[in-house]
């Protein structure tokens, strides 16, 4: 990154400034403000982890098994082995890694593609989700579980921080700017024209030399790596993971999702997209619970409005924006300016 | 339970046998959009969970069980059409994998939909039909008579594929897509069919499985992995493949389940599937080149 625009200088001066912009202007709530901050850095983190893979046509609707693969071991080896979270958190992404190659390498080897390539991924959501639900005795099955707390719950030892906001917001935002570095050096290396070249004709890729095989998996292998990461962070953050929240299916579909909707192929466009679906469902249940008239007609089902809508979009996103907010965005511009800085910009290669 | 080879353990081989009637039933219609169409539905289990609403209403509202049914499948056949047309026909040009997620954005819809209207307690029709005692070993009617009106209507679906018109021409489109609106059939029509017995085959399985289940907003996640596990087992596309896959999975689930616990069935079910697929990426009956 040689020239620092001025419009990116403003803007990380502004992420960096936000938490005391959020103290001056919504005092009163300004936990709430940080935590809706926090969460949405963490999941563009695990979010931007996907898309490294989603981007070169390899679907995977795995990544939950990973976020939670990552949260579960370090609260696991926390709470019964008293192990800290600094050793914790790698040996999560280093069994996430050694899951995802393991179910990668079949995969790849054997050209599993496409649908196939999704509904196999499916299985290991699930497969790791009945697991963690399987061992109860030790993961609290459905309901869930906690890290212990250490102390006051604000510890470096124990990786703990969710008391201190202003701190969570800063550790969510370094983890989400490494989270985008990963991303541009990918975009910048070799590799990724390899995949490139790999996701649009496999044999022809192959043909003129890539290991196809190889290629996959390191993607792979960085992709589950920062979900672990991202999964890892979210349960000492939120001091609570359960297999709904942080694992499975469901978790899974909301990472693609929220992919879609803000834009595969664009560096921020896995943020827009956790800022898009964070702030919907939030400003929903807020508009909910302030009206009286909304929950005295739907009652409490009412808190399946944002879902509902969140599913209607998604049908429309794909259907009418496939390249998602930002990256529909991003092209009105370009076509916009009559000459676009060549080598400063990733070409949009249609899905 | 401990696993033994005792009345217990030959008890919960027959259950599973049992399930595999309504498993493979499930996974026929999907079978048969995705042969044909070239589409997975992954909301398909939560079409069947409209249709076992439906069924729950119209019975509570006074019609007779059997009258209830064949609303059900009614609205789910009229439901797999109207998805069709606003849904996946816009899509049919795009990705593979943009008409796959579209039916996942469809699957929260109905899912947030179905708790918004019908809220989230369990609700069950009241007609449990006891059941056998068989040497020992109880089978609950429900499950024979499901088992039993699967066969009937994978052997009906059969008759239809094989010898009226447009169920040849059913099977040619999804032989070749591409000729076929050369040899003057109307693609668009087939489809259309298609998606509606899709649909229709849905509303059975709701009917069936509002006699066994207890009806709640999210049991289609409980059914629908499962049933896409079936159909990519068993090839999809191939319906003998599906219903010796839906045995076979039903089998670890009914065992498992009977050695040690429910999700143990469904978790070693799920390895099995991923193992076999490393193996055979075809599924185990596929003919994919």
């Amino acid at each position: 990154m040689k020239r620092v625009s001025p419009a990116t200088l403003i803007g990380i001066l502004a992420l960096l400034a936000l938490p005391f912009i959020v103290r001056t202007f919504f005092g009163g709530s300004e936990k709430y403000y940080l935590h809706l901050l926090i969460q949405i850095l963490i999941w563009s983190f695990i979010y931007t982890g996907w898309s490294l893979m989603g981007r070169f046509g390899l679907t995977s609707l795995g990544h939950g098994a990973f976020t939670g693969l990552g949260a579960y071991t370090v609260v696991l080896l926390w709470n019964y082995a008293g192990l800290t979270p600094w050793l914790g958190i790698p040996i999560g992404i280093v069994i996430a890694v050694i899951v995802a190659l393991l179910v990668g390498y079949p995969c790849f080897h054997m050209r599993i593609t496409g649908h196939y390539f999704a509904l196999l991924t499916l299985a290991l959501s699930e497969f790791v989700r009945l697991c963690i639900v399987g061992l109860r005795d030790y993961t609290g099955g459905s309901l869930g579980t906690q890290p212990k707390r250490y102390g006051d719950g604000l510890s470096l030892y124990a990786i703990q921080f969710e008391p201190d906001r202003v701190l969570a917001y800063y550790i969510a935002l370094a983890m989400w700017a490494a989270g985008l570095y990963i991303w541009w050096r990918v975009a910048r290396s070799m590799d990724r024209y390899a995949l490139d070249a790999a996701s649009q004709d496999e044999e022809a890729a192959a043909s003129v030399g890539i290991n196809v095989t190889r290629e996959k998996l390191k993607i792979t292998a960085i992709s589950a790596a920062m979900c672990a990461f991202g999964g890892a962070t979210y349960a000492q953050y939120q001091m609570y993971i359960g297999p709904e929240t942080i694992a499975g299916l469901g978790v899974s579909l909301n990472i693609v999702f929220a992919c879609i909707a803000g834009g595969l192929w664009v560096m921020l466009g896995p943020t827009v997209g956790a800022v898009f679906t964070q702030v919907l469902s939030e400003t929903l249940r807020v508009t909910i619970q302030s009206s009286a008239a909304l929950q005295s007609i739907l009652g409490s089902a009412v808190l399946a409005l944002d879902t509902m809508i969140y599913g209607l979009l998604l049908i429309l996103f794909i259907i009418y924006m496939p390249k998602g907010i930002l990256g529909t965005l991003l092209e009105r511009q370009e076509k916009a300016r009559p000459s676009p800085p060549a080598r400063d910009r990733l070409p949009a290669e249609a899905p | 339970m401990d696993c033994q080879l005792d009345i217990y353990f030959l008890e919960a081989i027959l259950n599973g046998l049992l399930l595999a009637g309504l498993l493979a039933l499930l996974a026929l219609g999907l079978n048969l959009i995705f042969g044909v169409i070239d589409v997975v539905w992954i909301c398909y289990a939560e079409l069947v969970m409209i249709g076992m609403y439906g069924i729950h209403y119209a019975y509570k509202g006074g019609a007779p069980f059997l009258l209830a049914a064949l609303f059900g499948i009614a609205l789910v056949a009229l439901a797999g059409i109207v998805l069709h047309q606003l849904v996946i026909r816009p899509v049919l040009e795009s990705a593979p994998i943009n008409q796959l997620l579209v039916t996942g954005g469809v699957l929260f819809f109905l899912q947030a939909a179905a708790t918004m209207t019908f809220g989230i307690d369990f609700k069950n029709l009241g007609l449990r039909p006891g059941s056998v005692l068989f040497a020992d070993m109880s089978f609950s009617y429900s499950r024979i008579i499901t088992f039993g009106v699967a066969l009937v209507a994978m052997l009906l679906l059969w008759l239809f594929l094989s010898r009226t018109y447009i169920g040849i021409a059913i099977r040619a489109i999804s032989q070749d897509r591409a000729i076929m609106p050369l040899m003057g059939v109307d693609q668009r029509r087939i489809y259309l069919v298609t998606s509606g017995i899709g649909g229709g085959l849905a509303g059975l399985a709701a009917a069936l499985m509002v006699l066994q289940y207890d009806i709640y907003p999210q049991i289609g996640l409980q059914f629908g992995p499962l049933i896409f596990m079936i159909c990519v087992l068993g090839g999809l596309g191939s319906m003998i493949g599906g219903f010796i896959a839906a045995f076979i999975i039903s089998e670890f689930i009914a065992v498992g389940g009977s050695c040690f616990a429910t999700e143990w069935g469904y978790a070693i079910a799920f390895l099995f599937f991923m193992v076999v697929i490393f193996i055979r990426p075809q599924g185990l009956f596929g003919g994919r080149s």
